[in-house]
This record gives structure tokens, sequence and C-alpha cells, in this order.
């Protein structure tokens, strides 16, 4: 079983590796999110959204979703901590 | 739960800086859309602030002040604001979280709409965080046993 799960591992391991040959150089300022998303974030970030900050922007309103299973990461971390250490008594 | 042994200095240089700690907190939290800071660094601030009351006082004095149900209320209820306003959205007739929509029930134009909703999600962001740190903190340093701590 052990044996099974290394392959399975291994197998995944090396699924991922080949997923990023495809992926643009880092910091390629010709890749797709360099050229289309980040200027637009950017240019209109102010327009749209009234947030003189592009980083907030970005976190709470573009990718707002991202931002809410970020939080819900950290109450499920208060959450597990409770459920394994609180004693009642 | 281990003795305590008052410290007349501690305790009054916590009682000077806690105050100070907890109007920055409140001030990166909604300072966020001019300034680096936001929800998460703001909430980490304000957890820091309550943790120092815990290590300067006793337990049970700070528990009567920042009570341990409140406080795991509080973790859900930030929780719950940011998916709230994502769900308000919804039924108004946008996409989840997208907060444009928020200007026909507030008297602001879109864009200044959306910097609201951002605000809001900071906010609920902000008091989670909170919460958990003094959550996560109170029960692993007293080993989850701080039940009748006078």
């Amino acid at each position: 079983m052990k044996f099974f799960a290394f392959i399975v591992v291994l197998f995944t391991g090396a699924l991922l590796i080949y997923g990023t040959v495809d992926m643009p150089n880092w910091g390629d300022p010709n890749s797709p999110p360099n050229s289309h998303v980040s200027p637009r974030y950017i240019e209109k970030t102010l327009e749209e959204t009234a947030t003189p900050n592009a980083v907030t922007s970005v976190l709470a309103d573009y990718r707002g979703y991202d931002t809410l299973g970020e939080t819900t990461v950290i109450f499920t971390a208060g959450v597990v901590c409770i459920m394994l250490l609180r004693r009642v008594k | 739960m281990k003795e305590r042994y008052p410290d007349v200095t501690i305790e009054t240089i916590c009682r000077l800086l806690i105050p100070p700690i907890q109007l920055f907190a409140l001030y990166v939290i909604a300072h966020g859309h001019y300034s680096p800071g936001g929800g998460f660094q703001g909430g980490c601030i304000l957890g820091a602030s309550f943790i120092m009351m815990f290590i300067a006082y006793d337990i049970g004095e700070v528990k009567r002040k920042m009570q341990e149900k409140l406080n795991t209320i509080l973790c859900s209820t930030g929780v719950l604001i940011f998916a709230g306003i994502g769900l308000i959205c919804l039924i108004l007739g946008a996409n989840y979280l997208d907060y444009g929509i928020l200007h026909n029930i507030l008297p602001v134009h879109q864009a200044k709409a959306r910097a609201l909703g951002t605000l809001g999600i900071e906010i609920g962001v902000g008091i989670a965080v909170t919460s958990v740190m003094v959550s996560i903190f109170l029960n692993i340093a007293t080993a989850g046993e701080h039940e009748g701590e006078p």
C-alpha cells in the first residue's frame, strides 16, 4: 500500500513538473498576465473602484473570491484549534 | 495553570501601550484604501494587543473583558460579514462579490459603492483575524484548560 502511495505521489509530481514546462518565463513582459491583466488593473483601478491603493482593490475587489477563501482558511485554523485543544469541564 | 507574578513595570507599560496599538490597528483597517494595510494586517495588530493584555495581566481578568463566548462568535461573524456582503450582491442581481451593484441600496455612485463594499469586507476580515488570533493564543498558551480561571 505504501508502495502504491509512493507511485501516486511520484506520478502527480511528474505531472505538476510537466505542467510548468509550458509556463511563461519568470517576469516575462510579454506573458498574458503582464500584457493584459496587470495594465488593466493599474489603469482602471481608480476609475472603477475609487481606491487609490491598487493592492487593496485587487485583493478585495477583483480577486475578492480568493480573499474569501483566505479568510475561511484562518477561520478553519481557529475552529480546529478550539476543537483539538479546548477542555470543557 | 502557572502561578502569576504581578510586575508593576510590565503592567504599567502595557496599560500605556495597548490603547495606541488598538487605535493604530483600527487605523490600518480603515485606511487600507489609501496606504498599505487592510483587514489581515490590522486584525493581526489588534489581536496582538489582546495577546499583550493576556501576557501582562491575569487570563481570567482579561477573559472578563473579552469573553471567550463572544470571541468565538466574532470568529464566525467576520467570515459571515464577508460572505453576507457577497450574498447581498447576488440577491441584487450581480455576480457574487460584485460590489458595483450596491449603488442600488447605497446613496453613492458605482465606483464609490465598490470602495464601500471593499471596506465592508476588510472590516469582516479584521474581526475574523483578531478573534482567531486571540482564540489560538488562549488555547495554545493554556493547553485548552482555562475554564475556571479566577
